[in-house]
C-alpha cells in the first residue's frame, strides 16, 4: 500500500494506519470528555444551588434527570474518554511505534474496532434523545432497578445503554487482540520482552485484563437485556433470579477495569518522568513484576464494592485482606517513579508537571482507598461522596492529567507541531489547583455521612449544615472546565500553527522517536534494530546523555 | 484526624467503627505526607541546574531495588494492621449480635421507608402492629434488631450517627441491629439509587427514653382503637 | 502491507489472534455458565423442569456436531497435505452440518414453545434459552465463516484460515459439549 495515494477517505476516514485510528479514538474521547464535563456542569449546579433554573442548561434539573446526568456522566468519563484516549489513543499510536514496526498485526480489524466504537459513540448519544431520556440507573446499573422499565420510567434509554455498551467492548476487544498479537510477534529484531518500553507492558497488561473480566459481564448484559426486553427473571427474585448476581458479575469486571484505565495512564508516566529526568526509570523489572501482581490480584477483590449489599458477611474479611495487599504493588510502582526522580535532571515541561502531579495526586486516591477497602471502616463510608471523592483522586490524575501528559508530549509525533509551553503551564496550575477545590471538599462531604446521587442535599438537615462545601466543590469544577479551555485553545492553535518538531524534541531514547514527525504510513523509513533496554539516559561513558535503543553501541 | 469529620456517634458500635476510620486516617495519612515530601523534595532538589548531569542509576541491582522494597514491605506491615484492626470491628457489628429487646421491620419501596413494630403486646405479626412510613420511633439504650426488606428494588437503609447502613435487597431479609446511647431525633436516608425519587428518601430515627417510648406505643394503640371506631 | 514478514515467535500471527479471540470468547460463555450452575444448586427443583428437554434430539445435535468437528479436521489435513480441492469438500460438509444442526435446533425451539416452554417460563428455561440461543449464534457465526475462507480457498488464497477457522469450530463444538449434559442430562422427576 505504501507509494500508492490513498484517496481521502482511505486516509483519513476509513484508514488502517494505526496513527489515523489513533487519531480518531482521541478526538472521539476529547468530544465526549466536553459531553461528560457538560453534565458534570450541570449536575454540580443542581447540588450546590438545588433547583434552581441552571445558566447553559435552560431551566431546573428535574430528580429524574439528576439521574440520568449522573449516570451519563460516569459511563461516558469510563467507556467514552478514559479507555478510548488511554487505552485505545495511545496504545494504537505507540505500540507499533515503540516496538518498531510498521502498523498493528490486523489493521483492517483495528479499522473495524474504531468504527464499532463510532458506532457505539452514535447509540449512547441517541439515547439522550429517545422518549423517557437517557438511562438513569447509575453507571454500574443495577438490577432489579434495571430489569423492568416501570422502575424508573426509562425504557428505550436503557436497552440504547446496554447496547452502546456491548459494541464498546466489541470494538475494546478487537483492539485487545490486535495490541497483544502485535506486541508478540511484530517486535523489530532485538527487541525482547524486557526492552519493551513499559507503556507497551501498560497497554497489554490492561489488554489481557480486560478480555479476561469482561467476558462474565457481556454475559450478564446479555441477560439483563433479555430481562428487560424479552421478560425473563434472571435478576428478579419473584422468578427465583437474584439480583445480587448482576452485582458480582459487574464488579469482577469493574474492578480489573480500573486497572484498564490506569495501567496506560501510568505507562505515560514511565515514558515521560525518565525523558524529563534524563534518568532511567527505577526498577524496571520490579514495575513489571508488581503491575502483573497488582493484575491478578484485581480478579479476586471484587466483592469490597458490595460489603454492605447483602453477601455473606464471612467474606468480607479475606476481600478486604486482597483488597488492602493491593496497595504493595502499587506502592512499588509509585516509589520506583519517585526514585526515578533521585538525582535526576528534571525539567518542568508541561508533559513533566502533568506526569508529576498524577504521583502527588493519585497519591491521595490510593491513600484513601484503604479506607474503603476496610471493610469495617466501609461500612460507614461506602456510598458517600468519600467515595466518590476516592476514585476521583484515581482516575482523574490517571485519566485527565497523564492523558494530558501523554498529549503534550506525543502531540509533536502525532501532529509534526509542538504545543505551545506557556499555554500549556498555565493549563496545568488552573487544572491542579480547580481539581482540588473541587474534590478536596467532597473528601469532607463524605466523611460527614453525604452520601451519593441524591439530588437535593438540602433537604436533609445533616447535610446542609455543610452544605458550603458543595458550594466550593461546585465553584472548583466549574473552575476545572474553564481551565480546559487553555487547553483546548493550545490543542487547535498548535494543531495548525504550533512550532514544527523535529523527529525527536525531547532527546528521547524509545523508537517512536526515531521515526519522522508525524511519521508516514509505514512509520520507519528503514527497518530498525534494537540494541538496549528503553531509557538509557545519562550514562556515564557516554558524551551525550541519552542513547538510543536503536542506536548501535558507542565507540569507548 | 479523618474521624473529626465524623457526625456525631450515637451507637454503640459506631465508636469502633470511627477507631478504624482514624487508626486508617493516621497510618495513610503517615505513608501519605511522607511520600509527597520525598517527592516534592525530589522535585526541587534535583531539577535540571545548568552544566549538572543526571546520575545514572537503573535500580535493577538488589541493593538499589531495597529502596523500593524496603518501604513496600512497611506498606505491606502496615496493611496487616489495619487488616486485623478492620477485621475484629467487622465481626463485632456484622457478624455478632447481642440478644433483641425490640425488633422492628423495615421495608424500602419506591419511596420510603416502611416500618413495622410491635404494640403493646411485644409481638410482630399481631394486630396491635404498627406501622410508620419514613419515621422510626425506638427506646434508647436498648438492643433493637431490624428486619431488613425490599418491596421493589435495591436501597440501603443509611444512619450516619449511628454508622449504620445495610443494603435491603428484594427477596432477602437481612437482620441488622443497633442501640442508641442517647435520645433524640436522627436522620435516616437511603444509600442506593433506587429511581428518581431516591432524593426524596428522607426519614426520622426517634430514640427516646423507656418511658417516653411507652407512651408512645400506648398512644399510637389508642389511636388505632379511634380510627377502628371511626369506621 | 507487510514490510517485514519474520515474526518475532515463529507463531503464526493469525493463530495468535484467534487463540486472544477465544480467551475472550472463554471467559464469556464461562461467565454465564458458572451463573447457571451457581443458580442451579440453588434451586433443586430445576431438575425436574430440566427432563422436560428432549434428550434424544439434543444427542441427535451432539452427534450432528462432533461430526462437523470430524470434517474440520480432515478439511485442515487436506490443507497440510497441499489437497485445497478435498479440503474445499470438507469444508463444505462442516458448513452443511452445522446448518443441519440449527435446523434441528429450531425444531426443537418449536416444539418446546408449542408446548408452552417458553424463556419466560421459569428462570431454568430462561438459561436454556439464553445459553443455546448465545451457543446457536455462535454456530451461525461458523457457518458464515466457513463461507467466507471456502471462497478464499477456491482461489488457492489464504490457506492458513483453514487452521483458524477450524479453532473457532473446535470451541463452538466444545460449549456444546458443556451444555448438552448442563441442560438435558442433568435432569431428575
Amino acid at each position: 500500500m505504501r507509494g500508492k495515494q490513498l484517496g481521502f477517505w482511505r486516509r483519513y476516514v476509513f484508514s488502517t494506519d494505526h496513527k489515523t485510528i489513533a487519531k480518531q479514538y482521541i478526538f472521539t474521547g476529547l468530544f465526549m470528555a466536553l459531553v461528560g464535563g457538560y453534565l458534570a456542569y450541570v449536575f454540580r449546579q443542581q447540588l450546590a444551588w438545588p433547583n434552581q433554573p441552571i445558566f447553559g442548561f435552560g431551566g431546573v434539573l428535574g430528580p429524574d434527570q439528576y439521574n440520568a446526568f449522573v449516570t451519563m456522566h460516569g459511563t461516558i468519563m469510563v467507556f467514552w474518554v478514559a479507555m478510548p484516549i488511554l487505552l485505545s489513543g495511545f496504545g494504537n499510536l505507540l505500540i507499533p511505534l515503540m516496538i518498531g514496526t510498521d502498523d498493528m498485526a490486523f489493521p483492517r480489524l483495528n479499522m473495524l474496532s474504531y468504527w464499532v466504537f463510532f458506532l457505539s459513540t452514535v447509540v449512547l448519544l441517541a439515547s439522550f434523545f429517545v422518549p423517557g431520556g437517557p438511562a438513569s440507573m447509575g453507571w454500574t446499573f443495577y438490577p432489579p432497578l434495571t430489569s423492568r422499565a416501570d422502575y424508573t420510567g426509562v425504557a428505550w434509554g436503557g436497552h440504547l445503554w446496554i447496547v452502546a455498551v456491548a459494541l464498546e467492548f466489541a470494538a475494546m476487544l478487537m483492539g485487545g487482540i490486535n495490541f497483544l498479537t502485535t506486541t508478540i510477534n511484530r517486535r523489530a529484531p532485538g527487541m525482547t520482552f524486557f526492552r519493551l518500553p513499559l507503556m507497551v507492558w501498560m497497554q497489554n497488561t490492561a489488554s489481557v485484563l480486560f478480555m479476561f473480566s469482561v467476558g462474565p459481564l457481556i454475559a450478564g448484559a446479555v441477560l439483563l437485556l433479555l430481562d428487560r426486553v424479552v421478560g425473563t427473571g434472571f435478576y428478579v427474585p419473584e422468578t427465583g433470579g437474584d439480583p445480587l448476581l448482576f452485582q458480582h458479575l459487574f464488579w469482577f469486571f469493574g474492578h480489573p477495569e480500573v486497572y484498564v484505565i490506569l495501567l496506560p495512564g501510568l505507562g505515560v508516566l514511565t515514558e515521560v518522568i525518565p525523558a524529563f529526568s534524563r534518568k532511567p526509570v527505577f526498577g524496571y523489572r520490579s514495575i513489571v513484576i508488581s503491575t502483573i501482581i497488582a493484575g491478578v490480584l484485581s480478579f479476586v477483590v471484587w466483592a469490597h464494592h458490595q460489603f454492605v449489599s447483602g453477601i455473606d458477611p464471612r467474606l468480607a474479611v479475606p476481600f478486604s485482606i486482597t483488597t488492602i495487599l493491593i496497595s504493595v504493588p502499587f506502592a512499588v510502582f509509585l516509589f520506583c517513579l519517585i526514585a526515578t526522580l533521585w538525582q535526576g535532571a528534571i525539567r518542568f515541561t508541561t508533559a513533566n508537571l502533568f506526569a508529576l502531579g498524577v504521583i502527588a495526586e493519585f497519591l491521595v486516591g490510593g491513600t484513601t482507598g484503604i479506607v474503603n477497602g476496610s471493610a469495617a471502616a466501609d461500612i460507614y463510608v461506602h456510598d458517600t461522596y468519600f467515595v466518590v471523592a476516592h476514585f476521583h483522586y484515581t482516575l482523574v490524575p490517571a485519566v485527565l492529567f497523564a492523558g494530558f501528559a501523554g498529549l503534550y508530549y506525543w502531540f509533536p509525533k502525532m501532529f509534526g507541531r509542538l504545543m505551545s509551553e506557556a499555554l500549556g503551564q498555565v493549563h496545568f496550575w488552573t487544572t491542579t489547583i480547580f481539581f482540588n477545590v473541587t474534590f478536596l471538599p467532597q473528601l469532607a462531604l463524605g466523611l460527614h455521612g453525604h452520601h451519593r446521587r441524591v439530588a437535593d442535599p438540602t433537604q436533609f438537615p445533616w447535610l446542609a449544615e455543610v452544605q458550603h462545601l458543595n458550594v466550593i466543590s461546585t465553584i472548583g469544577a466549574i473552575g476545572l472546565l474553564l481551565s480546559q479551555v487553555f487547553f483546548l485553545a493550545n490543542f487547535l492553535y498548535s494543531l495548525v500553527s504550533g512550532r514544527r518538531a523535529e523527529a525527536n524534541p525531547w532527546q528521547a531514547t524509545t523508537l517512536e522517536w526515531v521515526a519522522p514527525s508525524p511519521p508516514p504510513h509505514g512509520n520507519f523509513p528503514e527497518p530498525v534494530r534494537v540494541y538496549r533496554g528503553p531509557y538509557e539516559y545519562s550514562r556515564p561513558d557516554t558524551a551525550e546523555d541519552w542513547l538510543p535503543q536503536h542506536a548501535p553501541e558507542p565507540a569507548r | 484526624m479523618l474521624a473529626r469529620w465524623l457526625p456525631e456517634n450515637v451507637s454503640t458500635v459506631g465508636g469502633e467503627i470511627d477507631r478504624v476510620i482514624a487508626v486508617i486516617g493516621y497510618v495513610v495519612g503517615a505513608w501519605l505526607v511522607g511520600a509527597e515530601l520525598a517527592l516534592f523534595w525530589f522535585i526541587l532538589r534535583y531539577r535540571r541546574r545548568p552544566g549538572s548531569r543526571a546520575r545514572y542509576v537503573t535500580g535493577e541491582t538488589l541493593r538499589a531495588a531495597c529502596w523500593v522494597l524496603v518501604p513496600a514491605a512497611l506498606v505491606l506491615f502496615c496493611d496487616l494492621v489495619v487488616d486485623y484492626v478492620g477485621a475484629h470491628v467487622w465481626e463485632t457489628v456484622k457478624q455478632t449480635a447481642p440478644p433483641a429487646e425490640l425488633v422492628v421491620r423495615a421495608r424500602g419501596e419506591q419511596f420510603a421507608w416502611r416500618f413495622t413494630q410491635p404494640g403493646r403486646d411485644g409481638r410482630l405479626d399481631t394486630d396491635d402492629d404498627i406501622e410508620t412510613l419514613n419515621h422510626l420511633y425506638v427506646p434508647a439504650n436498648r438492643v433493637v434488631h431490624v428486619e431488613l426488606a425490599s418491596r421493589d428494588v435495591i436501597h440501603s437503609l443509611w444512619l450516619p450517627h449511628l454508622r449504620l447502613k445495610q443494603d435491603a435487597v428484594p427477596g432477602r431479609r437481612f437482620t441488622v441491629w443497633f442501640e442508641v446511647t442517647k435520645p433524640g431525633d436522627y436522620p435516616v436516608a437511603c444509600a442506593e439509587l433506587c429511581g428518581f425519587g431516591h432524593t426524596k428518601m428522607v426519614g426520622v430515627l426517634h430514640a427516646m427514653t423507656e418511658d417516653a417510648y411507652g407512651e408512645w406505643v400506648d398512644l399510637q394503640q389508642i389511636e388505632e382503637r379511634d380510627e377502628f371506631w371511626e369506621e | 502491507m507487510a514490510a517485514r514478514s519474520e515474526l518475532a515467535t515463529g507463531i503464526p500471527t493469525g493463530r495468535l489472534g484467534v487463540w486472544w479471540f477465544l480467551g475472550g470468547e472463554i471467559v464469556i460463555f464461562g461467565g454465564l455458565v458458572a451463573c447457571y450452575i451457581l443458580l442451579r444448586l440453588h434451586h433443586p427443583e430445576w431438575a425436574v423442569e430440566a427432563a422436560h428437554t428432549q434428550l434424544a434430539i439434543g444427542a441427535l445435535n451432539t452427534f450432528v456436531l462432533l461430526t462437523s468437528s470430524l470434517t474440520m479436521v480432515q478439511a485442515y489435513a487436506c490443507v497440510d497435505r497441499g489437497r485445497p480441492q478435498r479440503a474445499l469438500i470438507q469444508l463444505g460438509a462442516t458448513a452443511a452440518l452445522g446448518t443441519l444442526f440449527l435446523a434441528i435446533k429450531t425444531f426443537e425451539y418449536r416444539g418446546e414453545i408449542a408446548e408452552g416452554y417458553t424463556p419466560t417460563r421459569n428462570l431454568f428455561w430462561s438459561f436454556y434459552y439464553a445459553m443455546t440461543g448465545l451457543h446457536a449464534l455462535h454456530v451461525l457465526a461458523g457457518i458464515v465463516a466457513i463461507l467466507v475462507v471456502m471462497a478464499a480457498v477456491r482461489r488457492r488464497e489464504a490457506l492458513q484460515r483453514v487452521e483458524y477457522v477450524g479453532l473457532y469450530w473446535h470451541f463452538v463444538d466444545i460449549v456444546w459439549i458443556f451444555l448438552f449434559p448442563l441442560l438435558y442430562i442433568a435432569s431428575g422427576s
